[in-house]
């Protein structure tokens, strides 16, 4: 267990990698990236159990993770790479050409830390479930964590895969939604409103977790605790985890407009200016 | 027939149910995944003697997929089962980004392929599955041709490291191969030899070409008669060496013209040697309702549509 100061260090050390990595090849997705930085670095700074080397792709006897929303993979790539899983100079050639940090994330080039291709929405939540049941077989008691957008529930396969890990009991699943309430397009109220997730996730069958203040680390923390708490019960977890897109970065913060947009370089210049640089900028 | 002769009509879907359940008995890291159509698939011997390494999805192929691909982690070999519309074209960007792309190892197992599921009808006829996945990068396309060579194709993928499609059908046809013949991807089989015309054919048509073969010897024409049951990757060299020796070249498949067999055999023969080729494929045409044997006739896809194929072929020579 990290304490809560550095795990705060790390996030503010996040977030001006989120920055200056979609700042740097004027393209990728900030917005989620930096609402969810608290759940990253909660995860692999304090709640699963992994080795980062070597990197095990069957992850046999450690906890996993999944991102089903892969559009938010600088906050993923960052935190990959300063919780050791490849060097964090590597974090430089994010989207260029010959990377193995694609713009949404991929097995297809190797990088360690990565099981699955996610970036076409929906389809993490099957993965999880999938890797949740081969871990029961073999006899394996670590637990299989996803993270899914609000937005990403519009997805019809999202419910398919509710449905099969209620009735099938995958009770070694913790399903995380980044309840920001904002997409591309607007406010997902807006765009497709979803009613209260919560209560769908129950009525298909799943325990539920509240977390208010996704962007709090404490209150991550004890979310993310109460959730594994709730494992091997028979149901699956669904945490909900609401969050500002863009936390941490006034200016980007509570709005979609920040979902896909890099920022210029008196923007980044702003925003760094909010974020102190903990363990060295790569 | 010279060399093969009909063992008894079995269909290629009870190969297929056959080969999983040995594979059930002899690999441990197999698991089988159906989404409601477990009997269909015949999938049942598989689901009654491994319950845990079973798994019913319901109506949710995308699921059954992403499923799939998740079991992989950890070393599972996951078998999926449902209808070939069902298996590619309904959850083609499953296949895509958490199979192909992730370079997960799912064999995906596909019954009741094109006209021959019959009455059905066109919505379950799929006419263009291997098309859409001899686009995918790293996908193998396989198209056994009967009962045994089913249940041997079904064995030799457990083997092979990367994702699979297995194609096979619902009627019962001719049960030709030899039961002990080991099943190599990727190498075609020559079935007959001949010097006039190559005939090359995948699945269902295979039987049909070797019986179209015996009505042009009676008229004295030679035909060499080619099982391609892998589709991906395409044994190129097989098929140069006979239309090397033939000048002329039919496919035969049960499958539309655009993105079958056909059209990669065409595209190896112009990059090293043309020749004439005729086409036995659906031409641009949903199917519909009628019995597999109708259907066949009415489509193009009968031993005389082959026949005639093969003699369009030799005069344009």
């Amino acid at each position: 267990m990290t304490d809560l100061k550095d795990l705060q260090k790390i996030c503010s050390q996040t977030r001006r990698d989120i920055v200056r990595m979609v700042h740097a090849v004027q393209s990728g997705h900030p917005g989620g990236s930096l609402g969810c930085t608290e759940y990253f670095v909660a995860l692999y700074h304090h709640m699963m159990d992994y080795k980062a080397q070597p990197f095990d792709p069957d992850g046999k006897n450690e906890d996993l993770f999944f991102l089903s929303n892969g559009h938010i993979s600088p906050v993923y790539y960052s935190v990959l790479s300063r919780a050791g899983f490849f060097p964090v100079e590597e974090l430089a050639t994010f989207r260029k050409l010959n990377t193995r940090l694609q713009g949404h994330p991929t097995t297809h080039e190797g990088l360690p830390g990565i099981r699955i291709a996610s970036g076409s929405l929906g389809q993490g939540m099957s993965v999880a479930i999938g890797a949740a049941l081969s871990k029961k077989l073999a006899k394996d008691d670590h637990l299989v964590y996803s993270l899914h957008g609000d937005g990403e529930l519009q997805e019809g396969q999202i419910w398919e895969a509710a449905m099969y890990a209620a009735a099938n009991k995958v009770d070694n699943l913790i399903s995380t939604i980044d309840a920001n309430g904002q997409q591309i397009d607007g406010s997902t109220d807006d765009v497709l409103a979803m009613g209260s997730i919560a209560a769908k996730f129950e009525a298909f069958g799943w325990d539920t977790v509240h977390i208010r203040k996704g962007n709090d680390m404490e209150a991550v923390i004890a979310g993310l605790e109460e959730a594994r708490s709730k494992t091997g019960k028979g149901k699956p977890i669904a945490v909900i985890m609401e969050t500002a897109m863009g936390a941490g970065v006034d200016f980007m913060a509570g709005t979609h407009k920040w979902h896909g947009i890099a920022p210029n370089d008196e923007q980044l210049a702003a925003a760094l200016g909010q974020l102190e640089e903990t363990l060295g900028d790569y | 027939m010279k060399k093969y002769t009909d063992q008894g009509a079995k269909d290629t879907r009870s190969g297929f149910g056959a080969g999983l359940s040995e594979l059930g008995e002899t690999n441990p890291n197999v698991v089988a995944l159906c989404a409601d159509l477990t009997g269909s698939l015949k999938m049942d011997a598989f689901a009654k003697d491994h319950p845990d390494r079973f798994f019913q999805v319901g109506i949710a192929e995308a699921n059954m997929m992403g499923i799939a691909a998740g079991m992989t982690i950890g070393g599972k070999i996951p078998f999926t089962g449902t209808f070939a519309n069902f298996s590619t074209g309904r959850v083609y960007d499953q296949i895509r980004q958490s199979i192909a792309y992730s370079g997960k190892n799912v064999k995906i197992c596909a019954s009741h392929a094109g006209l021959t599921l019959g009455e059905d009808g066109a919505t379950h006829q799929i006419l263009e599955d291997i098309g859409l996945m001899k686009m995918l990068p790293s996908m193998t396309v396989i198209n056994p041709c009967d009962y045994n060579q089913t249940k041997a194709a079904t064995i030799a993928i457990a083997e092979h490291d990367g994702p699979v499609y297995l194609r096979f059908g619902r009627p019962k046809v001719a049960n030709f191969t030899p039961a002990d013949q080991k099943f190599e991807i990727g190498k075609a089989l020559f079935l007959q030899e001949g010097s006039d015309v190559t005939i090359a054919a995948t699945g269902h048509l295979v039987w049909k070409a070797l019986e179209a073969a015996e009505m042009l010897e009676a008229e004295g024409i030679s035909a060499e008669v080619i099982n391609f049951h892998t589709i991906k990757p395409l044994d190129e060299e097989a098929l140069l060496r006979s239309t090397a020796k033939t000048g002329a070249l039919v496919s035969a498949e049960e499958h539309q013209m655009a993105g079958g067999l056909g059209e990669s055999l065409s595209a190896t023969l112009v990059r090293n040697s043309p020749c004439p080729q005729e086409f036995v494929a659906v031409n641009d045409s949903f199917g519909e309702s009628g019995t597999p044997e109708q259907l066949l006739e009415k489509y193009g896809l009968s031993t005389q549509a082959i026949y005639e194929a093969a003699k369009r072929a030799i005069s344009r020579k």
